[in-house]
């Protein structure tokens, strides 16, 4: 077979491009709806692990968020979303939907520590300043904390983000059709590895590509309050 | 309007030893009046600033401001803070936001005012530190002195009844620390109760009511400026003056 007959095989005969397309808006589908939640979870477990108590005592909250972190940087991305499928929501048989739960929950992990390294980035003087003008912890946090962590967490974001989208190619176990899954199926009907296998990895590296330019663009618009 | 009663504050150091910082401060401030605090570094003098609006909390004593006992864990901090303006040697602006944002955020936020009543009253203040032209621009851009004024500007719009000043000139290059301290003496001029620690020895034989000397988490000796440079009693604030002045 000449490289054109092969091409035609992976993608156009019975309109297969179609399932790559599938495949594709699966694995973002996931991606997005799991990197929503991520940054929601990591957020709020970012929050308990620095909450104080206004003597600078740790709090209940700490434990757990300290708990759910172990748990979920200690065991493999690949059995959380075993475990989601066949023990938490086995009754579930929406994929989509346990896929984004148990990849938002494992995303949440690592946003948290980012999102920590990034509040703990922004000089202790700006909390102090809030302080002193009667503004409550909280209402720092929100109006002059977080606005400045967002800039410092936006490249390691990006990054988490990123590895997400890579991360879903795991959603196969658990009979989602994304788009690794849908080049392996190619690949078995055709006896053919090299163009679906190749065609996947240059549509996931052309999607991360224009991400990485986007998150360029963000950052240096977030960036205006530091020019002078 | 504030008193301190036997105030003590240690820091416990990692290796599990304690620091004495502050042992047995006990003062009274009344309305109107000018303290300027003066000592070495490392006497706890900036640690006694920051007690009195509670961002250290003492490890023992009381502080009443107005009667009202704030050391009280009880009571709303957030509360007293808003009629005690504070002002650091690093400024501190929020850099996320234009200057003309970073005075009026806390009196908005906490509903104190309008936006357009804070607006006004910002407009008001930056005149009279002549930087309404910088109302729009990033901290980032201005120069330590403007900086300096604008975070003055930032606790007045509050319309505190006391203002605490942290070394508000150390950070600032020399010929920046005469427009930060023509501020402090205009203010001080209005009327407002203020506590200064600082370095700047003309600012407190000028302005002070009463000059304190601070070493080793005690106040040694508190006179009139005029008594306190011409006639210090004890030996240690002689050292002390014949090594700053």
């Amino acid at each position: 077979m000449t490289l054109s007959e092969r091409f035609i095989a992976a993608f156009i005969t019975g309109d297969r491009w179609k399932q790559y397309l599938a495949g594709l808006g699966i694995t973002l589908e996931v991606a997005i709806f799991a990197g929503i939640l991520g940054i929601i979870i990591g957020t709020v477990v970012a929050l308990m692990k620095l909450s104080t108590t206004e003597d600078g005592k740790p709090t209940i909250l700490n434990y757990i968020a300290t708990v759910y972190v172990d748990i979920i940087r200690g065991t493999p991305s690949v059995l959380q979303l075993l475990i989601m499928w066949f023990i938490i929501m086995a009754s579930s048989n929406n994929g989509i939907l346990v896929a984004s739960l148990s990849f938002g929950i494992n995303s949440g992990a690592y946003v948290s520590e980012i999102v920590r390294g990034g509040i703990l980035a922004v000089d202790k003087g700006q909390m102090e300043a809030g302080r002193s003008l009667g503004l409550s912890k909280a209402a720092t946090m929100r109006y002059i904390i977080l606005p400045q962590a967002i800039k410092n967490v936006i490249p390691p974001l990006g990054n988490e983000f990123i590895t997400l989208i890579k991360e879903t190619a795991i959603v196969g176990y658990v009979s989602l059709a994304d788009l690794t899954r849908v080049a392996n199926q190619v690949a078995s009907r055709t006896y053919d590895a090299f163009m679906p296998l190749i065609g996947a990895a240059v549509v996931y590296f052309v999607i991360i590509k224009l991400l990485t330019i986007l998150l360029g663009k963000l950052e240096r618009r977030m960036r205006k309050s530091d020019k002078r | 309007m504030i008193s301190v009663n036997n105030l003590h504050k240690e820091f416990k150091n990692t290796d599990g030893s304690v620091t004495k910082v502050l042992s047995g401060i006990t003062y009274e401030v009344a309305k109107g009046e000018k303290i300027v605090i003066v000592g070495p570094s490392g006497s706890g003098k900036s640690t006694f600033l920051r007690c009195l609006n509670l961002l250290e909390r003492p490890t023992s004593g009381k502080i009443y401001f107005d009667e009202e006992e704030i050391t009280n864990p009880k009571i709303n901090i957030n509360k007293v803070r808003q009629r005690m303006g504070m002002v650091f040697q690093n400024f501190n602006l929020f850099n996320n936001l234009t200057v003309m944002d970073n005075i009026i955020l806390a009196p908005v936020k906490l509903k104190i005012m309008s936006e357009k009543e804070a607006r006004e009253k910002a407009t008001e203040l930056l005149k009279r530190v002549n930087l309404l032209d910088k109302a729009d621009v990033y901290p980032v851009s201005l120069s330590g002195g403007q900086k300096q004024r604008i975070a003055i500007v930032r606790s007045l719009c509050m319309n505190p009844e006391m203002m605490l000043f942290d070394e508000p000139t150390s950070a600032l290059d020399p010929e920046m620390v005469g427009e930060v301290l023509d501020v402090m003496k205009q203010l001080a001029e209005d009327g407002m109760t203020m506590v200064v620690v600082t370095h700047e020895m003309g600012f407190a034989r000028e302005v002070a009511t009463k000059v304190l000397f601070m070493d080793e988490g005690k106040i040694l000796e508190e006179n009139t400026p005029k008594e306190f440079f011409e006639n210090p009693k004890s030996q240690r604030l002689k050292d002390f003056l014949s090594k700053v002045l």
